[in-house]
């Protein structure tokens, strides 16, 4: 909502020496956020009213020239020289007098120009910087004040516009009526009410016939006739100026007209070229198969939840929307109905929706429309029309109300000391609702508050304790801390997902969380099978992007296309993670929609929770690159299948589990350097180097190697048993072993394990050799044990014992053999 | 030189005469003295301190004294012996000195050399930022709630008091996923537009008082620019107990502010409209430390929760009161960080998360 402050003056007593910024902060104390404050273009020096006495045609130039004699409230006429042809004698201009600036810098000076010296300029609108509008000269009307009067702020230039943010409980504030309320009330200042309008009394025949079918969804039809409009006759000067100033755009007299009120009173409104209008109106739903053209020239398919105007043709407009073309105002109109009318809010949200039309009628009427206003706009208009183009009113307006009586709200006179912890009188409260415009009665301490017919926000005690500590002021709410009791810290489940993070980030990866929208393009591009459970999406069904309407089943996706993004600004060692939801798709049955008057019944509320899917917790890291960098110590490394197998036992580490690895295969990653990540039996994620087909695809060196873990598939963690740490000498063993080819080391370590038993310390792979002596098709794997007793230092007969037991079980298991 | 069983004769022990022994002293002072290195040192050592020194060598003849005479010679023998032993000890310490002096020097290095061998990582700042906000609250006592960010329209819209048809529902710019294999059928389902689903969540599953943050990650179908996300994150906090008022929520506001934004920092309120709060607020907070100069930075929104939402939540209104407050993670980034462009903040530039480190 625009606000010319001018026309807020207008309405409001505004105190001497208020400032734009005092104004600000006033608007901003009562809600009503300031969006912007557009500023007038600067004009300096003398710019006045003028009228013209005289015109000369000038000959003989390549356009046609005039040469005026304008009175400027001087002794004489000056004579100015002029190429616009759109003003006549007698029209006031505004004329900017040599030693004026206009907007651009652009100085105004007598000078000699088609053998006439021109003693100044007549302005367009756009020369003084007002509007765009430049097709001719801007002529001000009968009604402008005396030649010399200063003309500034007569064409705008001292009004400061504040566009203001309204919110969507504060329709009233969608009109200069509800804004001069505020201001009145916030300023403390005098205000008049241009709404408190009583209609003339006409008289004679009902203006049309009527008829309201859904009196649910329209409780109040107002409608008036008037003749003899002058379709020529032009806004004047000051209402396109305040069209324009609100960002309305002027096309006729009776149009601008409607705007201009709706504007004021804030109660939209439509004419009806009274002439197209056939037979009785009709307000009812719409008809199946039903269609209209509206004034946007778009052909309407009407659904049977739209609200229809009707005549005998069929639909003539979208009720609260907007109007047909049929009916529309035309270059010729002189007969017009004029239509104001109270609809239903969400009935127009709805239309407005379906139908893509967030006109200002209906995001006014969407935010409620004061229903007392339909007589008063129609009776405003009507005047406009009459002193402007020459239209009266004919017959008795119609005037369908079938309002019921307005709510009584119940308020305990404490409530709102109680909500804001500040103690407001009784007194004050019932002041304080009284400047919203509510009727407070009762013996104050309960009282009963019927809420202004332009508030039907106002619905609940709630809705007036906002309205009592708004207007007292927020700043008056003091700073309490309250004590809560005591919590008790992180989940398990919140501490994990921080853990991983960490870890990851102190191990050297950087933590990357991208959009979850994926596309088929990248799940093609990964390799994934027809049948993959993970090309089961979630679709939305409005995505920003057509080629990414899913949510991601796996973070690989937005992960890599966020390394493929730092590859290509120039790095090249990266190594990247990202831990978030996954949402796994398949079938659900719709969530409920419950009442919302009481709490779901469990059922409900189990079948509610239950239709939102289970959205699983991934970590995935990506590396490409070096690992390590060259440096003065040495070759770099680069980064392998086995960071990414590293990473994800680093991830279970950090979440107190223990991760089991063994060869597995899986989109996206190489069929032979793909790990299967399992705790227990289950398979928690997958690591290795990705697939250089899926390198190539997306663009990613070869060798990029990547993880994705299930975070949420691992078991909570154990609290961990704290062991007995011997003070007794250990003994070192090396043990070098040789084994076929496709034994696992993990096999040879398990089972080293097992048969050195429980005074083996500790078992490190140190070494690992292909190559002669060792034979073809199997490899050495050297072991570093540590074994100790717990009591006792071991003699050489126990460590050799165990290093037979160990020897022993690696062969048995594994056919590893000692190397020799 | 007498044996062991030779009898006494004085002229025989001429080593255990006074003059003789400090000439045995002031000969190894010598020795020692004019030992260059530590080799040269044990070269003469053998001399003044061996089996066969002067000084250890008299110490054998005492036996040959008469008992009157050898504790007088028995003390000049131990005292010869001590100053030899400690010439000896000072010079030695002297020459490890001058050695350790030259080897180390030599064994100097370059300590401003790099050893970033390890490439360091970061958390990203919209997380550590989260935790930082979490974490003031688990300080007052709070918990953390999580909810899902694929969420039920209901908890999204209805429970918290925007309607079907209301303007704020559409003002939501809201993502709607599609139900079944067709694209048009309804799932009931949206991308949450803000955290505070989590408020219903929470009040359906716990009975006051309830003191929760909510942070997370919400959606509004926005294109990304230098100042809007459609992926965005928020901290949600709810309280709901016997009396709270807003003055509470001011001063859990102003704590918040205070914690986050310096001792200094206060918030400033204004009216505002939420459905699912009433009265309501925007709220702003002074911020001394931002980069153009101190001044108050729009941060969110909050209010007392409205009873109709208590009430569909299944609390009751006249028993229990609540506050709910919401802040952009985002903007909170952008302003106490400097952030100027948010795509800097969502493209996941390691350049840019780097420069925030771990941020335990």
């Amino acid at each position: 909502m625009r606000v010319p402050i001018g026309w807020l003056a207008e309405h409001v007593d505004l105190p001497a020496g208020l400032t734009v910024e005092d104004l600000d902060t006033a608007f901003v104390r009562l809600g009503l956020e300031v969006e912007e404050i557009h500023r007038p273009a600067v004009v300096t020096g003398p710019l006045v009213v003028g009228r013209v006495l005289g015109i000369e045609e000038l000959t003989g130039f390549k356009k046609p020239i005039r040469y005026c004699q304008v009175d400027v409230g001087e002794d004489a006429p000056r004579g100015i020289v002029c190429g616009a042809r759109n003003f006549a004698v007698d029209d006031t201009v505004v004329v900017a007098l040599p030693g004026a600036v206009l907007p651009g810098g652009f100085e105004i000076a007598a000078r000699t120009t088609y053998d006439h010296v021109s003693d100044g300029m007549i302005c367009s609108v756009r020369e003084l910087g007002v509007g765009e509008d430049h097709a001719g000269i801007l002529v001000l009307g009968d009604d402008a004040p005396p030649p010399g009067t200063p003309a500034g702020p007569l064409v705008g230039l001292d009004d400061v516009v504040v566009e203001l943010a309204v919110t969507p409980d504060r329709g009233y504030c969608l009109s200069m009526r509800g804004i001069a309320r505020e201001m009145g009330t916030g300023l403390a200042v005098d205000w008049r009410d241009p709404g408190a309008l009583t209609p003339p009394a006409w008289s004679g025949e009902p203006a049309w016939t009527v008829t309201v079918e859904d009196a649910d969804r329209c409780d109040r039809f107002s409608m008036i006739a008037l003749e003899g409009l002058d379709p020529t006759a032009p806004s004047p000067w000051w209402m396109r100026r305040r069209l324009g100033q609100s960002g309305v755009r002027s096309i006729s007299l009776a149009v601008d007209v409607t705007n201009y009120v709706m504007l004021e009173l804030g109660q939209p409104m439509h004419a009806f070229d009274r002439a197209a209008v056939t037979g009785p109106i009709v307000v009812r739903r719409a008809r199946a198969g039903e269609r209209l053209t509206t004034l946007d020239g778009a052909d309407r398919a009407l659904d049977a939840d739209d609200l229809l105007i009707t005549d005998g043709t069929g639909p003539i407009g979208l009720a609260a929307v907007m109007g047909g073309a049929s009916t529309e105002i035309g270059d010729g109109t002189t007969d017009v109905l004029l239509e104001a009318a109270h609809w239903e809010p969400t009935g127009v949200a709805r239309t407005a929706r379906r139908h893509r039309l967030p006109s200002e009628a209906a995001k006014r009427f969407e935010r409620g429309v004061d229903p007392e206003m339909t007589m008063v706009a129609l009776a405003r208009a009507a005047a406009l029309l009459a002193r402007y183009g020459g239209a009266r009113v004919v017959g008795v307006p119609v005037d369908v109300d079938t309002r019921g009586p307005r709510p009584v709200i119940g308020l305990d006179a404490g409530l709102p000391a109680r909500v804001a912890g500040v103690p407001y009188p009784p007194a004050q409260v019932t002041e304080l609702l009284a400047a919203v415009g509510c009727a407070v009665d009762g013996d104050g301490t309960t009282l009963a508050v019927t809420p202004p017919p332009w508030r039907p926000d106002l619905t609940d005690p709630a809705d007036l304790v906002e309205e009592v500590v708004r207007l007292a002021g927020y700043d008056d709410v003091p700073s309490v801390l309250p004590t809560a009791p005591p919590g008790s810290g992180l989940t398990d489940r919140q501490r994990r997902r921080r853990a991983v993070g960490r870890a990851l980030a102190e191990a050297g990866y950087v933590e990357a969380p991208s959009y979850p929208f994926v596309g088929p393009a990248v799940l093609d591009a990964l390799g994934l099978a027809a049948d993959d459970p993970r090309r089961d999406v979630v679709l939305v069904r409005n995505p920003l992007s057509e080629e990414e309407p899913a949510l991601r089943t796996t973070l690989l996706p937005g992960l890599l296309a966020t390394l493929a993004r730092n590859l290509s600004r120039g790095q090249r060692d990266v190594a990247l993670f990202e831990h978030g939801a996954v949402f796994p798709g398949g079938e659900r049955s719709p969530a409920p929609l419950p009442g919302v008057d009481r709490r779901p019944d469990d059922e409900t509320l189990a079948a509610l929770l239950g239709a939102v899917p289970v959205q699983p917790w991934h970590v995935a890291a990506a590396l490409s690159g070096a690992r390590e960098p060259r440096g003065w110590w040495g070759p770099g490394r680069p980064a392998v299948w086995a960071d990414a197998v590293q990473a994800a036992r680093l991830v279970a580490a950090a979440a107190g589990v223990e991760l089991t690895v063994r060869a597995g295969e899986r989109a996206p990653w190489h069929p032979g350097r793909c790990a299967e990540l399992t705790v227990g039996d289950r398979v928690v994620g997958h690591a290795g180097e990705l697939h250089p087909r899926v390198c190539a695809a997306l663009d990613l060196p070869a060798r990029t190697s990547v993880m994705e873990l299930d975070v949420d598939a691992l078991p909570a963690a154990t609290v961990a048993v704290g062991p007995r740490i011997s003070a007794f000498p250990p003994v070192l063993l090396d043990l070098a072993l040789v084994v076929g080819d496709d034994v696992p080391a993990a096999e040879v370590d398990a089972a080293l394990r097992a048969g050195a038993g429980e005074l083996l310390e500790s078992l490190r792979l140190f070494d690992l050799y292909t190559g002669p002596p060792v034979p073809a098709g199997s490899r050495s794997l050297a072991y570093a044990l540590t074994l100790r007793a717990p009591d006792r230092t071991l003699t050489s007969e126990e460590a050799t014992a165990v290093r037979d037991a160990a020897l022993a079980a690696a062969a048995e298991r594994t056919g590893a053999v000692l190397r020799a | 030189m007498s044996g062991a069983n030779d009898p006494y004769d004085p002229k025989q022990v001429a080593a255990l005469s006074a003059e003789a022994l400090d000439a045995a002293v002031a000969q190894a002072r010598q020795a020692f003295a004019g030992a260059g290195d530590l080799d040269a040192l044990a070269a003469v050592r053998p001399a003044h301190l061996g089996d066969r020194a002067p000084v250890l060598l008299a110490r054998r003849e005492l036996g040959a004294l008469p008992p009157a005479a050898r504790s007088d010679a028995g003390k000049r023998v131990n005292a010869a012996r001590v100053a030899v032993t400690d010439a000896y000890a000072a010079r030695l310490a002297e020459l490890e000195a001058e050695r350790d002096a030259r080897v180390l020097a030599e064994e100097r290095v370059d300590v401003t050399l790099p050893w970033d061998r390890t490439p360091r990582g970061a958390r990203h700042p919209l997380t550590t930022l989260t935790d930082r906000i979490a974490d003031i609250f688990v300080g007052m006592g709070y918990e953390v709630a999580d909810g899902p960010e694929l969420e039920a329209e209901w908890l999204n819209f209805d429970a918290l008091n925007i309607g079907r048809d209301h303007p704020a529902r559409t003002m939501m710019d809201t993502f709607f996923v599609a139900g079944g294999p067709g694209w048009e059928t309804d799932s009931g389902l949206v991308l949450r537009t803000h955290t505070s689903p989590v408020q219903a969540r929470t009040m359906l599953s716990r009975t006051p008082p309830i003191y929760v943050v909510a942070p997370g990650r919400v959606y509004r179908t926005d294109e990304l620019d230098a100042t809007h996300t459609p992926v965005f994150h928020q901290v949600e906090g709810l309280a709901v107990d016997r009396g709270l008022t807003m003055a509470h929520l001011r001063g859990t506001l102003d704590h918040l502010a205070r914690s986050l934004f310096g001792a200094d920092a206060v918030t400033r309120w204004r009216p505002s409209y939420f459905p699912f709060t009433e009265p309501s607020a925007e709220f702003d907070v002074w911020f001394p430390e931002h980069r153009d100069g101190p001044r108050w930075v729009e941060w969110g929104g909050c209010g007392m929760v409205n009873p109709r939402v208590l009430v569909a939540c299944g609390i009751d209104p006249e028993e229990y009161s609540g506050f709910a407050f919401g802040v952009g993670i985002e903007r909170a980034l952008q302003f106490r960080s400097g952030v100027g462009d948010m795509r800097d903040i969502v493209e996941g530039d390691v350049r840019f998360t780097s420069a925030f480190g771990v941020d335990q």
